[in-house]
C-alpha cells in the first residue's frame, strides 16, 4: 500500500522582508543564500590561494600592504612559515567545505531539486532554513580563527594529528585548530540536515509520473551525493569529537606513546594517528564524489540543451553512479599508501581504486558521446560543461597514477597530488558551478548573463587553469614537495624554478579572470536581458514555471510528468524540444 | 526509454506517492537513525581499532559489576517494551494508555541514567580518568567514558523528547505518528546500548 504525498497548495500570504529573504523557508531563497555565501567564501579562499602563490613565486619578499592586512602572520610584510601553513589549511578547508559544498551541493541542490522533481518545496522547509543558519556561524568561526592567538589552523585541511592534536606543536594548533573543529562540527550538522532533506524530498515528493527513471541527472547526482554525505560524514563527526577530547581532555586517541615536542616528552600513550587518517578519509574520499558528481550532473543537464539531442546512455549512467557511489566508500585507504599499511591491504584499496575508473570512464564516455552528431551551440554554459568533460578526463588520468601504490610512493606529498586533486575537486566542481550558474541564472533571477563576458571568462579560466595545475603535475614528477613554503633552498629543484614562477603568474591570471565572472553576475542581475520562462528551450520541469518561480513553484496544480528529461529533436514533434509535461496526446511518445 | 505512461504512474516509484508507503517524517527519521547509527559505528570501530592494536586489555570482570550493568540493561530494554505499548496505544487511540506508558518509559530512562551516573561515580572514585586508570591501559577508560557518555547523552535527549511528546499528547497536540517517531528514536537508543553492552562489558 502506498500512501499519497500530501502537498497542500501554498497560500500566498504576504510575508515581511525578514521572513521572505533572510529567515526564509523557501527552498529557492535558501539555495540562493547558500550560493551567495559560497561566492563570498570563494573570494576569500581564492585570495588566500593568491597569497600562497605569491609566497611561492617570490619567497621572503617584502609586501608592505599585506603586512598591514595581516600584522601577525606577515610582520613587516614578510610571510612567516606558520602563516603559510595556515593559508594552505584554510584555503583547502574553505574551498572544499564552504565553497564547493555550499554553491554546488547545497546551493543548486536546494534550488533545483524541488523544481526539477515537481515539488512545492523541500520535505522539511524549516529544517532547511536551520541548515543554512547553522553554517553561517560556522563561516564566521572559520574566518575569526585568523584573528586568535597563533592564527588559523595550520595542520592542513586533513588536520592530521599529532600536528592538530598537540597544542604546542605549531602556532595554528592553539585556538585556531579548536575553532576549526567547532566550525567543521557545525558544518557537518548542517550538511546532515540538508542531506536528510535532499534524500527524503527526492524519494517522497516527486510529482505524479516523475519516476526515478525520469529524473534529470542533476537530481540523480545530487541524490547520490546526499546519500554518500549521510553515510560518510558521521565518521568525521566521531573523529572530530575524539580530536577535541585529545586536545582538551588529555586523552590519547590519536597520540602514540613516546611523542616528543620541543624536547618535552608528552604523557600520552597507546593511541595512533593512523586512526584519524582512517576516519578522516572514510569521509574524505566519498566527499570528493559528493562534490564532483553534481558537477557531472550539471554537465549532463546542459549538454542536450545545446546539442539539441538526447544524452547518450541515461540508464547506464545511473548504474555507473551507483557503482561510483558504492566503490567510493571502500577506497579511502588509497590516501594512506605511505602511512604504514600492510601491502595486501594496499592492494585491496588499489584494486578498488582502479575499479572506480571503469564506471567513471563510462560516465565520461557518455558525456562525450552526448556531443556526437549534435547541433552544438557553444554558449557560455555549454563551454563550461565541455570544460567539465576535459577536466574529468585529465584529472582522472592523474588519479590512475596515484591509485597505484608503486607510483604513489614516489608521487605522494608532491605537487603531482596537488595538481591532480585541483583538477577534480577544484576544476570539475568549479567548472560545474560556472556552467550551472550561466545555465540556471535566468531561472534564478529572470535575466540572462552576458554571453561575451561569459566566453571571455571561460577562455581566461580554462587556459590558466591548465597552465597552473597541469604544470603542477610536472613539478610533482620532478619531486617538488607540497606544503613547503619555499623551494629556493633545494638544488634539485633549481631546474623547476622557471616552471614555478610560470605557475604563479598563471594563477594570478586565473584569479583575476574570476573578477570577470563577478562583474558579469552582478551586472546581469541588474542590467541583464529579460530571460522569459524558458530561454534555452529546455525540457526539464524547472523551465515550465515563470522565472523567477513564485513561492510554492506550481500555482494551483502540481505538474504531471509524461516523459524522460532529455526529449530533444523528437520526430514529428512541433518543436525540437518536448518538455516533460507534454502528454502523449499533445506530442509524440517515444517507445 | 519510456514505458507507457499509465505503467509509470501505477508503479509505487512512479512519483506522486511515497515509494515506501511512509510519510516524509518517518522516512526522515529512519534516515537520521542510519546516520546517527553510523556515528556510533565510528566510535565503536575506533574502539575496536584501539583494542586490537593494544597488546593487553583489562579484565572487565575486575572493573565492572556485571550484575549491576545487567540490571541497567534490563531496565532500558524494558523501557523499549513500554514504549512499544505506548505506540500501539496511540495507533488505537487509547489516550490514557499512551500517557501512562510514556511516563513509564521516561521513568525507565531516568533510572538508567541514574544508574549510569552511579557507575561512573564509582569508577571515578576508584581512580578512572579519561587519560589514565588503575587497570593499566589508558585507552580503556578513554573509550569507555567517550562512548557510554555519548550514549548517555542520547538517552538524556530521548527522555527530553519523550517528555515533550507526553506533554503534547496530553494537550492533544501530538499525532499517533509523533508518538511512533519518538518510539523509533527510543528503540534506536536502546539498540545502540545492546552493542555497547556487548562490546565494552561482555567481550
Amino acid at each position: 500500500m502506498a500512501s499519497t504525498v500530501q502537498q497542500e497548495p501554498v497560500t500566498h500570504r504576504k510575508q515581511g522582508f525578514i521572513r521572505r529573504y533572510i529567515f526564509s523557508t523557501d527552498h529557492k531563497i535558501i539555495g540562493i543564500q547558500y550560493f551567495l555565501t559560497g561566492m563570498v567564501m570563494a573570494v576569500i579562499a581564492g585570495f588566500l590561494a593568491m597569497l600562497i602563490r605569491l609566497q611561492l613565486a617570490w619567497p621572503g619578499e617584502k609586501w608592505e600592504f599585506l603586512g598591514a592586512l595581516f600584522p601577525a602572520g606577515m610582520e613587516d610584510g614578510i610571510m612567516k612559515p606558520e602563516f603559510y601553513l595556515s593559508l594552505v589549511t584554510m584555503h583547502g578547508t574553505l574551498m572544499v567545505f564552504f565553497v564547493v559544498s555550499f554553491a554546488l551541493v547545497s546551493g543548486f541542490g536546494n534550488y533545483l531539486i524541488p523544481l526539477q522533481i515537481g515539488a512545492r518545496d523541500m520535505a522539511f522547509p524549516f529544517l532547511n532554513m536551520l541548515s543554512y543558519w547553522v553554517v553561517v556561524p560556522a563561516c564566521i568561526i572559520m574566518l575569526v580563527s585568523f584573528l586568535v592567538e597563533g592564527g588559523a589552523a595550520a595542520s592542513g585541511w586533513t588536520a592530521y594529528p599529532p600536528l592538530s592534536a598537540v597544542k604546542e606543536a605549531i602556532p595554528g594548533s592553539q585556538w585556531g585548530q579548536t575553532l576549526w573543529l567547532l566550525a567543521m562540527a557545525l558544518f557537518i550538522v548542517s550538511f546532515t540536515m540538508g542531506g536528510l532533506n535532499f534524500v527524503t524530498t527526492v524519494l517522497n515528493l516527486r510529482a505524479a509520473g516523475m519516476s526515478m527513471r525520469r529524473l534529470p541527472l542533476m537530481v540523480w547526482t545530487l541524490f547520490i551525493a546526499a546519500v554518500l554525505g549521510l553515510l560518510a560524514f558521521p565518521a568525521l563527526t566521531a573523529a572530530a569529537v575524539m580530536l577535541l577530547f585529545d586536545r582538551h581532555f588529555d586523552t590519547s586517541f590519536f597520540l602514540p606513546s613516546g611523542l616528543f615536542f620541543g624536547n618535552k616528552l608528552l604523557p600520552n600513550e597507546g593511541g595512533t594517528p593512523l586512526l584519524w587518517q582512517h576516519l578522516f578519509w572514510f569521509l574524505g574520499h566519498p566527499e570528493v564524489y559528493v562534490l564532483v558528481l553534481p558537477a557531472l550532473g550539471a554537465a549532463f543537464d546542459i549538454l542536450p540543451c545545446f546539442t539539441r539531442k538526447p544524452i547518450f546512455g541515461y540508464r547506464i549512467t545511473i548504474y555507473s553512479l551507483y557503482a561510483i557511489g558504492f566503490l567510493s566508500m571502500i577506497v579511502w585507504g588509497h590516501h594512506m599508501f605511505v602511512s604504514g599499511m600492510n601491502p595486501y591491504v594496499g592492494e585491496f584499496f588499489s584494486i578498488g581504486t582502479m575499479a572506480i575508473t571503469v564506471p567513471f570512464a563510462v560516465v565520461g564516455v557518455n558525456l562525450i558521446a552526448s556531443l556526437w552528431g549534435g547541433a552544438i551551440r557553444l554558449t557560455s554554459p555549454m563551454l563550461f560543461a565541455v570544460g567539465v568533460i576535459a577536466l574529468v578526463g585529465t584529472g582522472g588520468l592523474g588519479g590512475i597514477f596515484l591509485g597505484n601504490p608503486t607510483a604513489d610512493i614516489q608521487l605522494h606529498d608532491t605537487y603531482f597530488v596537488v595538481g591532480h586533486f585541483h583538477f577534480m575537486i577544484g576544476g570539475v566542481t568549479l567548472f560545474g558551478i560556472f556552467a550551472g550558474t550561466y545555465y540556471w541564472f535566468p531561472k534564478m533571477f529572470g535575466r540572462l548573463m552576458n554571453e561575451k563576458l561569459g566566453k571571455l571568462h571561460f577562455w581566461l579560466t580554462l587556459l590558466p587553469f591548465y597552465a597552473v595545475f597541469f604544470g603542477q603535475h610536472f613539478q610533482g614528477l620532478g619531486g617538488t614537495p607540497r606544503r613547503y613554503y619555499s623551494f629556493t633552498k633545494f638544488t634539485f629543484l633549481e631546474s623547476l624554478q622557471g616552471l614555478n614562477l610560470f605557475i604563479s603568474i598563471s594563477a594570478f591570471v586565473l584569479g583575476a579572470a574570476q573578477l570577470i565572472f563577478l562583474l558579469n553576475f552582478f551586472w546581469s542581475l541588474i542590467k541583464g536581458a529579460k530571460a522569459g520562462d524558458n530561454p534555452w528551450r529546455a525540457t526539464t520541469l524547472e523551465w515550465a514555471v515563470p522565472s523567477p518561480p513564485p513561492h510554492g513553484n506550481w500555482g494551483e496544480k502540481l505538474p504531471v510528468v509524461y516523459r524522460w528529461p532529455y526529449e530533444y529533436s523528437l520526430e514529428g514533434a512541433p518543436e525540437d524540444y518536448t518538455p516533460q509535461t507534454v502528454s502523449p496526446e499533445e506530442g509524440q511518445v517515444t517507445t | 526509454m519510456l514505458k507507457a505512461t499509465h505503467d509509470v504512474t501505477q508503479s509505487s516509484w512512479g512519483g506522486g506517492i511515497s515509494p515506501f508507503a511512509v510519510g516524509w517524517n518517518k522516512l526522515m527519521m529512519w534516515l537520521f537513525i542510519i546516520t546517527d547509527g553510523l556515528l556510533f559505528a565510528g566510535f565503536l570501530a575506533s574502539y575496536g581499532f584501539a583494542r586490537l592494536s593494544s597488546s593487553q586489555w583489562p579484565d572487565q570482570l575486575e572493573v565492572f559489576h556485571l550484575w549491576f550493568i545487567a540490571l541497567m540493561t534490563f531496565i532500558l530494554i524494558s523501557s523499549s517494551a513500554t514504549m512499544a505499548t505506548a505506540v500501539r496505544g496511540a495507533e488505537r487511540g487509547h489516550r490514557a494508555t499512551v500517557l501512562r506508558f510514556l511516563l513509564l518509559t521516561i521513568v525507565g530512562g531516568l533510572v538508567f541514567l541514574g544508574m549510569q551516573a552511579y557507575e561512573w561515580t564509582t569508577l571515578i572514585r576508584e581512580g578512572a580518568r579519561l587519560y589514565s586508570n588503575p587497570w593499566g591501559v589508558p585507552q580503556f577508560t578513554g573509550y569507555f567514558f567517550l562512548t557510554t557518555g555519548f550514549h548517555g547523552s542520547h538517552v538524556f535527549t530521548g527522555v527530553l523528547i519523550l517528555s515533550i511528546t507526553a506533554v503534547r499528547w496530553k494537550k492533544g497536540l501530538s499525532s499517533a505518528e509523533g508518538v511512533e517517531l519518538t518510539g523509533l528514536y527510543w528503540h534506536f537508543v536502546d539498540l545502540v546500548w545492546v552493542f555497547i553492552f556487548t562490546l565494552f562489558y561482555l567481550i
